[in-house]
């Protein structure tokens, strides 16, 4: 049964121009994968630069280095492909939290059932002081260090 | 004993026909010689022998906990295991050893399976080949298959062309498909565990959202990650299913849903099934060999009574964009964890806390992490919460709509393909980056953890260059039985061909007879 040549049953899509673009997608190429590496053409909107203070405020915010500007181009890049949800109207659509909003999730009770593991939660850092984790000093901000110290060279 | 079933292996351990340390060792001696796949990054050998002896003391005793006990299993290495490494592929774990197992792993315990070790992975689970992990890429075992090596031409039997497995829980797929164990632990965020399913030609199981707990998997999206099984059968999967389903106090986001146990598939009668095909998952892209695979299964249930029909989800061409949104976010949430302080890597620059923590991220994190974060912490800035995350959430509702459109207008299960194609050489893999990669190829399957439906993959056929293609079902909610039995049934129909691994067979691991393995030998 299996073995048996059976009709076919999609229409074959022998021109790649021509595409499956839905009805419902906005104009223009929407998914990635049919223009390869290049950011998707919108038809409004461009691929816009991040300018450098906003770059500068995701370093500080996410505590990451960018490291080149390859990174930023990614980002660039990551960008505009998000910008293609603003062509679906979603008025009225209220957003979704959480995939168990329509059920009541349990809490455990408050009651102490474990615990006094001190030590073996110590075990798995650097630097520990008696019963406390070690930090350094909190009131020196990042924007000085990046004038006073060389940046960490990038992987 | 390897080409067994699980409740068979089973059978001949209580019946004393196999001991768990012959098991065992066979097992770790299949890893050593499989090496080369890189699928592991740990291998507990010490505890897995130690549980292989304890578990042979309870059938000695004619008290095996159950299914799985003597059973070799792995486990993706971001689920937490006590005692043993557990590092995500990254830098930033390298030497962490968790306190505590994760709730799926203590459950395996608990059932007397036998550990094997900690499978490798994309750093954190963020790619869809497992490349780009700190320990090296997995390589597909079908690349050193008969069955792919015969259809080559002969100057390329040099290793340069080997094959990914797909990701990101490459590791586990290959450990499972070459024989090392019976059954791995995977995650699946986005398709992280079909996806590597389909192309080492295994079955993938992704449960319902809230049917097996997270507690302990390393967590990438709270709101779409679900631990993930892979088995040489779907009757296997249904045997590890029914141990780690079900609530777990320590994970909130698990339901209290009774669940019937054992799970054991039953019979289905094939005629009373309705199977949607989703029209807007027939893309360009699609290999004509999938696209035709696709259609001659659809044609298999209409050949024997089902009511196949075409069905609509509109939003598809909108999903992978709100995938990519939701996911950069609650990544860059999840992220911001690893600072140095309690766990994890710790950078040597000892100006200020700040400063240490940049420094820590900047060494401890690949790329392709920092990338992720940094987009995320894009969406998730003031100025754009509204336009971006609200937006990608509000998207996430119309998609979660489709699909429950579909279910109501009578189909009991989706068919759609797995992948685009086949699985490709690293050297073809890797000339894209990780974002498009994954943009690419979770294309059929990140809209079902978007609505947190289950879906397995089951291996269907090989393709004309002898790898594996897998084809998607996709279920209702909750109703992860109902689907596996869908699953068994076609996997019988299928009957998809033994991967013949020139190693186990040229010293006589495994022993095939018209592409069926009949015997193992245990020495």
């Amino acid at each position: 049964m299996w073995a048996r040549a059976l009709r076919v049953r999609f229409p074959v899509p022998l021109d790649r121009g021509r595409g499956f673009a839905s009805k419902a997608g906005p104009q223009g190429k929407v998914q990635e994968v049919r223009q390869g590496t290049h950011s998707p053409r919108l038809a409004s909107q461009g691929a816009g630069r991040v300018p450098a203070a906003k770059i500068e405020h995701l370093e500080r915010l996410a505590l990451v280095d960018f490291g080149s500007r390859e990174a930023v181009a990614r980002l660039e890049k990551a960008i505009a492909f998000a910008d293609q949800l603003h062509a679906l109207d979603t008025d009225g659509v209220e957003p979704l939290e959480s995939l168990l909003e329509d059920r009541c999730v349990y809490l455990r009770s408050d009651n102490v059932a474990e615990g006094n593991c001190t030590e073996e939660l110590l075990r798995n850092s650097h630097h520990v002081v008696e019963e406390y984790f070690v930090p350094l000093p909190g009131n020196v901000s990042l924007p000085d260090m990046v004038n006073k110290t060389p940046s960490p060279t990038a992987e | 004993m390897l080409g067994r079933t699980l409740r068979e292996v089973s059978a001949a351990l209580k019946q004393g026909q196999v001991t768990p340390t012959e098991l065992c060792k066979k097992c770790l001696s299949i890893i050593k010689k499989t090496k080369y796949l890189n699928a592991y990054i740990t291998v507990s050998e010490e505890v897995a022998l130690k549980q292989a002896e304890e578990s042979e003391k309870r059938h000695k005793q004619g008290q095996p906990l159950g299914d799985l006990d003597g059973i070799p299993v792995a486990v993706k290495d971001n689920f937490s295991t006590s005692g043993i490494e557990t590092t995500c592929a990254s830098n930033m774990l390298k030497g962490y050893i968790p306190p505590y197992n994760a709730t799926v792993v203590q459950k395996l315990l608990d059932q007397g399976a036998l550990l094997m070790g900690k499978t490798n992975l994309d750093e954190f689970a963020m790619g869809s080949g497992s490349t780009d992990g700190v320990f090296g890429p997995v390589k597909n075992p079908w690349s050193y298959s008969k069955q792919y090596r015969e259809r080559q031409r002969h100057d390329e039997h040099g290793d340069s062309h080997w094959l990914i497995t797909g990701g990101s829980s490459g590791g586990s797929a290959a450990a499972v498909a070459a024989y090392t164990c019976f059954a791995a632990l995977g995650s699946d965020t986005g398709g992280s565990t079909r996806n590597p399913a389909a192309h080492c030609g295994l079955v993938g199981f992704k449960p319902s959202y809230g049917l097996v707990s997270r507690h302990g998997l390393i967590p990438l999206v709270n709101s779409m990650d679900v631990p993930g099984i892979f088995t040489r059968c779907v009757d296997d999967t249904a045997v590890v299913l029914g141990v780690l389903a079900g609530h777990d106090p320590k994970d909130s986001t698990t339901v209290q849903d009774p669940i019937k146990l054992p799970m054991i598939l039953g019979e289905m009668d094939v005629s009373r099934l309705c199977i949607g095909i989703p029209k807007e998952y027939l893309v360009p892209e699609l290999s004509s060999e999938i696209r035709s695979l696709w259609s001659q299964a659809a044609d298999l249930f209409e050949s024997e009574g089902a009511k196949v029909i075409e069905v609509s989800l509109p939003h598809t061409c909108y999903s992978i964009v709100c995938y990519h949104v939701l996911c950069t976010s609650e990544v860059a949430s999840n992220m911001a964890r690893f600072d140095g302080l309690q766990y994890g890597h710790r950078s040597g620059i000892d100006v200020s806390t700040e400063a240490m923590y940049a420094a820590t991220r900047q060494e401890g994190f690949s790329d392709v992490v920092r990338g992720r974060i940094l987009s995320g912490n894009f969406f998730l800035l003031k100025e754009n919460y509204e336009n971006y995350f609200v937006k990608a959430q509000k998207v996430r509702r119309l998609i979660v709509r489709d699909f429950m459109n579909a279910f109501d207008s009578g189909v009991d299960v989706l068919l759609t393909p797995t992948t685009l194609s086949e699985a490709v050489p690293y050297l073809e893999f890797i000339k894209e980056d990780n974002r498009t990669r994954s943009a690419q190829d979770d294309i059929f399957t990140q809209a079902v953890n978007m609505a947190g439906l289950p879906a397995v993959s089951v291996p269907v056929a090989l393709s004309n260059q002898g790898l594996p293609i897998g084809l998607q079902f996709i279920g209702r909610a909750f109703c992860d039985q109902q689907l596996l039995t869908v699953a068994k049934w076609f996997e019988k129909q299928v009957q998809f061909p033994t991967i013949q691994l020139q190693d186990l067979m040229d010293d006589g691991s495994l022993v095939l007879e018209n592409g069926k393995l009949t015997s193992v030998s245990l020495t």
